[in-house]
């Protein structure tokens, strides 16, 4: 397990005073002047040799995607936009950090944006968090009240950082869908490139970065880059937050080590899973969005990015789903199928109408109402679906199903066959 | 996508009170000059937090206030779902059904909004306080199944507990937000964390430059970078001293 004082979020739970006074005393805050004295490259430099991988999915290396932003600014000022549109269902996790945590993300942006050369950051927070952007907001007010950020701030570098939120929109976690949503359009994403480092808010060079992944830079840039990748494992180093849900017996968020194995992870934290390990039936290992994956490969996967990615899965936003023996398992994917229906921004037609389609025969194939060869055309069209969009949403609708199939089609045909001799 | 229409039935002015348009004000301010369309969300938000639901004449208003075309805002109100596009009851009790939320009972939770305020969703109670919508995931999964109502998410829901927290709501009370079982706070597991424990992270914690851990007074936490920023570079620690 995690020892304590390897810990980032010292206040995941919310025992301790998120205010300035508390996060100051946990150790926010320290020595930030020194960290901005030690310039641009030294600071992309560290986050690089870090290890972090982005924290919002798709598991970027942050310190390399700071490096894209424009070596000087031209006419066009630069922008940090923190995407804390968390809606991936199962993912709870930036929702804390932004509560009980939030002058650890406000720090973050301030080195981020002196990082890329920003002098403005803007951090989107999903419409339904209204208490989180409401504790967001305050912990902003005392950083400019205490002189931390604002145009004349301690820290002499000019930085100005806004809340800003959606209206509930699964579809602006997407960053260039996030963009257009800042520049108050509709959250429907851009064709990259040009990709936002050259083109982002306004037209203006911008770097989307995850919650997570903006709060954990001020502690490892102040603990060192070898502290952080001596977490872990390599190409997958750190401490991550998992959210644990589902059929656990307690459900709950914890930061761990990068890699530890997925029945650990469960076992120790959750209480275990509902009636025992044994009575494990199918785990979605990284939000919604991710393959799910069979009770045998649960026994000994690790909880990392290519871990994940060997056994046809994905860390995803690392928030891990559990279904037990008692699960409609066809149902609880068909759950899903109608939630990106229902998101799909309606731009691409592969996505617009496929979701709605899939979400339909995956209705039926949950009472049996199909054919085994339906199956195979279901699995085509997702296939049909995946690449085809201009954003990913497509993908993740499709890869949910894809992952019943390759895991569970013998209980697909069972339904069918039981209903077939039900009508007999 | 869902398809999203305008009332049928709409009044015939709306305009901000006081409040809302300083409220609006300060949120132009957040942009660039010209940029104002980027409040568009905002304004409406605030539109609605006054109405209970966006009616045409408030998108008027908000396209003549931020200088966008009409179809720009009609956009923005009927692709973001958490504008409500019809009247609500006074309180707009919102139940997540998405996977997380169905395999720990949401059903259970939905059960209870039919039998205490009404038969079908988006239906206004008879006594005209409530309404209820099933909505997607609403971000705290690990505190299933739970549901909004207003600003305020309440966690850790059941039957029983829901039909509780209506009839509080009912004779008037505001229940408290989070969660309503298991004695949680927040996140951590129900019975206490095994994480978070170790009293040094919060007396000074172990992140700090130099990486002494030492503990600060209320004095020194009140302005910590003026002594930091004096301080040497932080020694780096050999690689795998974070066990």
């Amino acid at each position: 397990m995690l020892a304590d004082k390897d810990r980032i979020f010292t206040n995941l739970y919310g025992f301790e005073d998120p205010g300035l006074k508390g996060a100051m005393a946990r150790g926010a805050w320290d020595g930030t002047k020194a960290i901005l004295d030690r310039g641009i490259d030294a600071i992309i430099d560290e986050m690089k040799k870090s290890g972090l991988r982005g924290r919002g999915g798709a598991g970027f290396p942050t310190g390399l995607k700071w490096s894209f932003m424009p070596k000087e600014v031209k006419e066009r000022p630069h922008y940090l936009v923190v995407n804390a549109d968390e809606s991936e269902p199962g993912t709870c996790k930036d929702r804390d950090i932004l509560r009980n945590d939030p002058h650890t993300l406000v720090e973050g942006c301030l080195i981020a944006s002196f990082a890329m050369r920003a002098n403005a950051c803007y951090i989107y927070v999903r419409g339904e968090f209204i208490r989180e952007r409401e504790a967001l907001q305050r912990a902003i007010d005392e950083a400019y009240e205490a002189k931390l950020v604002g145009k004349d701030n301690i820290h002499g570098y000019p930085f100005d950082i806004y809340m800003h939120h959606g209206a509930g929109a699964y579809i602006c976690g997407e960053e260039t869908a996030l963009l257009e949503s800042l520049e108050g359009k509709k959250g429907q994403p851009r064709l990259k490139p040009p990709f936002p480092a050259n083109s982002g808010v306004w037209g203006c060079p911008t770097t989307v970065n995850n919650v997570e992944s903006i709060a954990v830079a001020p502690t490892i840039l102040r603990r060192g880059a070898e502290w952080f990748a001596g977490i872990g494992r390599p190409n997958n180093t750190g401490t991550k937050v998992f959210c644990i849900s589902g059929h656990v017996n307690k459900p709950c968020n914890v930061e761990e080590e990068m890699g530890i194995p997925l029945k650990e992870l469960i076992e120790k934290h959750a209480g275990g899973v509902r009636g025992g390990w044994d009575n494990l039936l199918a785990v979605i290992p990284g939000g919604a969005s991710v393959p799910l994956l069979p009770k045998s490969i649960c026994d000994d996967v690790l909880m990392d990015f290519d871990s994940l990615k060997n056994v046809q899965s994905g860390l995803g936003t690392a928030a891990v789903i559990v279904m037990d023996k008692s699960t409609d398992i066809v149902k609880a994917i068909t759950r899903l199928a109608y939630f990106y229906k229902h998101e799909s921004c309606g731009q691409c037609t592969p996505c617009r109408e496929g979701t709605g389609w899939m979400w339909r025969v995956m209705k039926r194939m949950t009472v049996g109402d199909s054919h085994p060869a339906e199956i195979d055309l279901l699995q085509e069209v997702t296939k049909e679906i995946e690449g085809h969009t201009i954003c990913a949403l497509g993908d993740a609708a499709a890869w949910p199903i894809q992952g019943l199939i390759r895991h569970f089609r013998p209980e697909l045909e069972r339904r069918m066959a039981a209903r077939k001799v039900a009508a007999e | 996508m869902s398809v999203r229409r305008l009332s049928a039935k709409q009044p015939a002015t709306f305009s901000f009170n006081a409040q809302g348009k300083s409220a609006v004000e300060k949120w132009i301010a957040k942009f660039p000059q010209g940029r104002q369309a980027s409040a568009v969300i905002a304004a409406l938000w605030i539109g609605q937090e006054q109405e209970g639901w966006v009616s045409k004449p408030m998108i008027e208003d908000v396209a003549r206030l931020l200088s966008m075309p009409y179809i720009r805002v009609l956009e923005v109100a009927t692709f973001y779902t958490m504008f409500n596009l019809e009247p609500v009851g006074d309180h707009l009790v919102q139940i997540c059904t998405t996977t997380p939320c169905w395999l720990r009972g949401s059903d259970d939770v939905v059960a209870a909004c039919k039998k205490h305020i009404a038969p079908t969703q988006h239906t206004v109670s008879s006594d005209g306080k409530f309404s209820w919508m099933e909505v997607e995931c609403l971000g705290a999964c690990v505190n299933a199944p739970m549901l909004q109502i207003g600003k305020d998410f309440y966690e850790d829901l059941d039957g029983p507990a829901t039909e509780k927290l209506l009839e509080a709501f009912r004779r008037g009370e505001t229940p408290k937000p989070g969660p309503q079982n298991y004695g949680r706070v927040s996140s951590e597991p129900a019975g206490g964390a095994l994480a978070l424990k170790d009293p040094q992270l919060y007396k000074g914690g172990y992140s700090r430059m130099g990486g002494s851990g030492a503990g600060t007074t209320d004095n020194e936490g009140n302005a910590p970078t003026k002594a930091a920023s004096d301080r040497e570079a932080p020694a780096q620690k050999p690689p795998g001293a974070a066990t």
